[in-house]
C-alpha cells in the first residue's frame, strides 16, 4: 500500500510540472505566436556551432543588416492585418533604386553647389515612383476588389519590367558621394543612420497601429470587414492606405540599400517579398487578418536575418538557405493555423 | 418484421451543452415509421440543436440514439446518412456554379472505370426528380433556380441517399403557397412509403394539416408531446411561451407624439417594393414577417448595405438617399445586424477592443490628429460593458470565446458608443437564453424611454409584438398592416403574413 501510493506521488509531480510547462507553452504560443519557439532553437543550435555566433560584433553586425527587413517587414505587416499581402515590395525596392539613382545622377552635375538637395529630389523621386506602386495596388485592391495576390503578383511583373526598361539591366553608378556616405554608412549620435531609420520608423508604425484610429481601422478591416462597415469604417480608404504606406516603407529600404551599394539597382530586392511575409507569420500576423503586433514582426525580421547568419556560418550554401526559408514559412503558416484555430475556437 | 415495435429513432435523456449555454436538457424524442412529428418552440429553444445531433453535426454531451433499436453514435453529416438520416437545413449546401444533376450526386458520383458517368447521372436525377413529381430542369446552374427550386433540389439530394428519416428545416419559409401544396403531397407521399419525417416549423396552422405529433421545447427542455388533432393552437402557444409574459417583456413608456425622425417614400429594392415607414422619436416600432418577407432588407438598403432601386430616405430632414453606410452611421443610426458572427463582431479581438472600435468618432477619444487616448478610450469602454451587463471579467476576453448572450450585449454596447438617435435592431436576440433576454429587453427599454427611436425586427413573434407601440407587418416585400395597442395580437399579425397585397388605405 504504501509502496504504491508514493510510486503515484512520484508520477504525480513530475506531472503536474510537465502540464505547468505545457500551460505555459500554449500561452506563449498563443500571445505571440511561434517566434519564441523558433528563436530560442535557433539560438541553441548556432551557438552549439560556432563560439562567435554570439558575440557582441556578431549580433551586432546582424541588427544593421535587419534593418531593411525590418522597413519592409512593417509595411507587409499592415497588409497582411487587413488580410491581404503584398507580393510587389521587391518592386518597390528595385523602382526605387532606380529612379532615386537616375534622378541624383541626372541632377548632382546641374547643381553642383547644392549635391544635398539633389540628393533630397532624388530620393523624392525614388519615393514618388513607390507612391505609385501603392497606390496602383490600393486601388485595384479596394476599388475594384482584385485579389491582393493577382493585382501585386501583376504589379510586381509591371514594375519590374519598367525597372529593366529604365537600365537596360545594367547598374546606374556614379550617385553623389554623401549619398552613400552618410545614408549608406553614416553615423548620428553613435548609431548608423539606417538603424538610426529603422527605429524612427519602428516607433511610428508602433504608434500608428496602437494609437491611432487608422491603426484601430486596419485591425478592425482584417478582423472583419463587413463588421468594421457596420462600424462605420471607411473600409475602402483603410485598404488603400495599408498599400500605400506599405509601398513607402519598401522603399524607404530601397533608398537605403541603394546607399549602402551605391548605385541602382533592379535586382536589389530579389527575395523580399517571400522573407518579409516569413517574417510577419513568424513574428505572430494572422494570414487571416485582424492579429499582429509590431514588436513581435520586427523580432520576427531580426530573426530571418539572424537565421541566414547562422547559416553562414554553419556554411550552409544559400541554395540550400532558400530551401531551409521556404519551408519555414510553410511551416510557420501551418502553426498559425492551429493558433487562430485555437484562438477563435472552431465549431 | 420482428422490429417493426420498435420506434426508428429513439432519442434518450439528451443534453447538449456549449460554453455557458445548455442548450438541450435531458430531451427524450420517439419517432414512428410513416409519422410526421413537428418540433415546436421559439428561436433558442433547441429545436436546432435537437436535429443537429440527429444529423451528426454535434455530439450529444450525454444521453443515447438508437436507430431502429441500435445504439448509434453519429460522428457526422455523412455518418447520419449511412443510417438512413437526412436532413434539409435552412442553410443550404449546394454549390451554386454547378448543375442540378452534379449537386444531387455531389460526393457519390456513378462511375465508370475511373471517369464519372456523366449520362447516368443524369438519367437518374431526372428519374429521382419525376419519382418525387419536382419539375425543374436537372441540367440547369443551382444558381439559376429559385430558392424554392433549390430547396427541392436539397430534398432531392437527402432522397438519393434512401434516406428513414427525413428532417425538413422550416422548408416553407420561402415557398410560396403551391410550392408548398407540392412540398405536402410529397410528404404525404413519403409517409405512405414509411419514412419517419420531422418537421421544424413556426406557423400552426400550416403544419397541423400534416403533422401526426407535435414535441414542444422551451429552454432546451422538451414540455410535452401532444398529438395534433386533440391540440388546439392557444394551448401550443402556451406551451411554447410557458411563463408570465410580462415577467420578460418590461412596459415600455411611449413618448407620446415623438419627433418623425426618419422617413422611407415609396421604396423598391430587391424584396421589397413600394415601402413607407415613418419612424418616430420615443417610440418602439415592431417590423413582423416571415423570412423573405422584406422586412429586414428594407432596413439593409436603408444603411446602404444593399441598393436601393426607388424612393427617397430622409434623416432628420436630409435626404440621405443611398448614403454610403459610414455616413448614416454618423448621421446618428445604429444597426445592430442579425449575424453577429459574420457582420457583427471582431472575433479575434477581445470584447473591450469590440467596443472600443465604435469610439473612434468621439472628440474626447481621438484627438485632432487621429491619436487615440487609450485609458480614457479603455474605461469608457469599460462603462459601456458595465451598462449592458458584461461582466467585467469578460471584457477582455476573445469575444469568440463568449456565450451568445454576452456576444450579443457586446453589440448592444457597441451601439452605446456614440450619440444615437435611431437604433435599428435586426432579431436581437437570437440564439440568446431567457435571462439575457429580458436583459437586452431592459436596455431597449431604457433607449427607447430616454426619447430614442427604435426599430425591432423579429421573426420570433411574441417578442416584436410584446416590444412593439406600433407594429408593421411584412409580407411579399410590403408592409401588410399597421398596428397599433389592442390590434396587436397573434391571429392579427398571422393574418397578414400571408396577405398578398400591399396594406389597404
Amino acid at each position: 500500500m504504501t509502496i504504491q501510493s508514493s510510486r503515484t506521488e512520484d508520477a504525480g509531480a513530475p506531472r503536474t510540472r510537465a502540464t505547468i510547462l505545457l500551460a505555459a507553452i500554449r500561452f506563449v504560443f498563443l500571445r505571440v505566436g511561434v517566434l519564441p519557439f523558433f528563436l530560442v532553437f535557433s539560438l541553441i543550435v548556432f551557438s552549439l556551432i560556432s563560439n562567435q555566433f554570439l558575440s557582441i560584433q556578431n549580433l551586432t553586425n546582424v541588427a544593421r543588416q535587419s534593418v531593411y527587413l525590418v522597413l519592409v517587414s512593417l509595411g507587409q505587416m499592415l497588409v497582411l492585418i487587413t488580410g491581404g499581402f503584398d507580393l510587389s515590395v521587391g518592386t518597390a525596392i528595385a523602382m526605387t533604386s532606380v529612379v532615386s539613382a537616375m534622378a541624383m545622377v541626372a541632377l548632382a552635375p546641374v547643381m553642383p553647389d547644392m549635391i544635398w538637395l539633389a540628393i533630397l529630389l532624388g530620393a523624392g523621386a525614388g519615393l514618388g515612383a513607390a507612391l505609385l506602386i501603392g497606390c496602383l495596388n490600393g486601388l485595384g485592391i479596394a476599388q475594384f476588389d482584385v485579389s491582393p495576390f493577382i493585382m501585386t503578383l501583376g504589379v510586381q511583373s509591371v514594375g519590374a519590367g519598367i525597372a529593366l526598361f529604365l537600365t537596360g539591366g545594367v547598374p546606374i553608378s556614379g550617385l553623389p558621394y554623401d549619398f552613400g556616405n552618410f545614408f549608406g554608412f553614416g553615423r548620428v549620435l553613435g548609431v548608423p543612420v539606417p538603424v538610426m531609420i529603422a527605429l524612427l520608423a519602428i516607433i511610428g508604425i508602433w504608434l500608428l497601429m496602437n494609437r491611432t484610429k487608422l491603426g484601430s481601422h486596419i485591425y478592425a478591416v482584417g478582423g472583419n470587414v463587413r463588421a468594421a462597415n457596420l462600424s462605420g469604417v471607411n473600409t475602402k480608404q483603410v485598404l488603400f492606405l495599408a498599400y500605400v504606406l506599405c509601398a513607402l516603407l519598401a522603399s524607404l529600404a530601397g533608398l537605403l540599400l541603394t546607399a549602402r551599394v551605391e548605385s541602382g539597382e533592379t535586382n536589389l530586392g530579389g527575395t523580399i517579398a517571400l522573407e518579409s511575409i516569413a517574417a510577419c507569420v513568424i513574428g505572430g500576423v494572422s494570414l487571416r487578418g485582424g492579429l499582429g503586433r509590431v514588436e513581435n514582426v520586427v523580432l520576427g525580421a531580426f530573426f530571418i536575418v539572424l537565421l541566414q547568419n547562422g547559416m553562414n556560418i554553419a556554411q550552409i550554401g544559400s541554395y540550400m538557405q532558400m530551401v531551409l526559408l521556404g519551408s519555414l514559412l510553410v511551416l510557420a503558416v501551418i502553426l498559425d493555423q492551429f493558433r487562430y484555430r485555437m484562438l477563435v475556437g472552431d465549431r | 418484421m420482428d422490429n417493426a415495435n420498435t420506434p426508428l429513432v429513439e432519442m434518450t435523456r439528451i443534453s447538449k451543452e456549449f460554453p455557458g449555454v445548455k442548450a438541450l436538457d435531458g430531451v427524450d424524442f420517439k419517432l414512428e415509421r410513416g409519422e410526421v412529428h413537428v418540433l415546436f418552440g421559439e428561436n433558442g429553444a433547441g429545436k436546432s440543436t435537437l436535429i443537429s445531433i440527429l444529423s451528426g453535426l454535434y455530439r450529444p454531451t450525454s444521453g443515447s440514439l438508437r436507430i431502429d433499436g441500435e445504439e448509434v453514435d453519429l460522428r457526422s453529416v455523412h455518418d447520419a446518412a449511412r443510417h438512413g438520416i437526412g436532413t434539409v437545413f435552412q442553410e443550404f449546401s449546394l454549390i451554386p456554379t454547378l448543375r442540378v444533376f452534379e449537386n444531387v450526386y455531389l460526393g457519390r458520383e456513378l462511375k465508370r472505370g475511373p471517369l464519372t458517368d456523366r449520362r447516368a447521372m443524369a438519367e437518374g436525377a431526372r428519374a429521382l426528380f419525376h419519382d418525387l413529381g419536382f419539375e425543374i430542369d436537372i441540367r440547369r446552374r443551382v444558381s439559376t433556380l429559385s430558392r424554392a427550386e433549390q430547396q427541392m433540389v436539397e430534398i432531392a439530394k437527402v432522397f438519393l441517399g434512401k434516406a428513414r428519416v427525413l428532417i425538413l428545416d422550416e422548408p416553407t419559409a420561402s415557398l410560396t403557397e403551391k410550392e408548398t401544396r407540392k412540398l405536402f403531397a410529397f410528404i404525404a407521399k413519403a409517409k405512405a412509403d414509411g419514412v419517419g419525417i420531422i418537421y421544424i416549423s413556426h406557423r400552426i396552422q400550416e403544419f397541423r394539416e400534416i403533422a401526426d405529433n407535435i414535441s414542444v421545447l422551451r429552454d432546451g427542455r422538451l414540455i410535452g408531446t401532444v398529438s395534433a388533432r386533440d391540440t388546439s393552437e392557444k394551448t401550443l402557444v402556451e406551451l411554447m411561451t410557458g411563463r408570465a409574459i410580462d415577467q420578460i417583456y418590461p412596459e415600455i413608456g411611449r413618448q407620446p407624439d415623438g419627433r418623425t425622425l426618419m422617413t422611407l417614400r415609396g421604396m423598391h429594392g430587391a424584396g421589397f417594393h413600394g415601402v413607407d415607414i415613418d419612424v418616430r422619436a420615443g417610440e418602439v416600432l415592431g417590423v413582423a414577417g416571415l423570412v423573405g418577407s422584406g422586412k429586414s432588407r428594407i432596413w439593409r438598403s436603408v444603411l446602404g448595405l444593399q441598393p436601393i432601386r426607388s424612393g427617397t430616405v430622409t434623416l432628420k430632414g436630409r435626404d440621405v438617399t443611398h448614403a454610403a453606410t459610414r455616413h448614416m452611421l454618423s448621421g446618428g443610426v445604429y444597426y445592430l445586424p442579425p449575424d453577429r458572427k459574420g457582420e457583427g463582431l471582431q472575433l479575434a479581438a477581445t470584447a473591450r477592443e469590440n467596443i472600443k472600435l465604435n469610439l473612434l468618432g468621439r472628440a474626447e477619444i481621438v484627438g485632432r490628429l487621429g491619436i487615440v487616448a487609450p485609458r480614457r478610450a479603455r474605461a469608457l469602454a469599460d462603462k459601456i460593458g458595465e451598462r449592458v451587463g458584461i461582466a467585467s471579467a469578460h471584457m477582455g476576453r476573445i469575444v469568440s470565446k463568449l456565450s451568445g448572450g454576452n456576444q450579443q450585449k457586446v453589440l448592444f454596447g457597441k451601439g452605446f458608443g456614440e450619440e444615437r438617435d435611431i437604433y435599428i435592431f435586426d432579431e436581437p436576440t437570437v440564439g440568446v437564453d431567457m435571462g439575457t433576454r429580458a436583459a437586452l429587453y431592459r436596455l431597449i427599454k431604457e433607449i427607447a424611454e430616454a426619447g430614442k427611436a427604435v426599430v425591432v425586427i423579429s421573426s420570433d413573434l411574441p417578442e416584436v409584438m410584446n416590444l412593439a407601440h406600433r407594429l408593421l407587418v411584412f409580407s411579399k416585400g410590403r408592409v401588410s398592416a399597421e398596428l397599433t395597442g389592442t390590434e396587436i395580437a397573434e391571429e392579427n399579425v398571422l393574418k397578414y403574413f400571408f396577405a398578398e397585397t400591399g396594406i389597404q388605405p
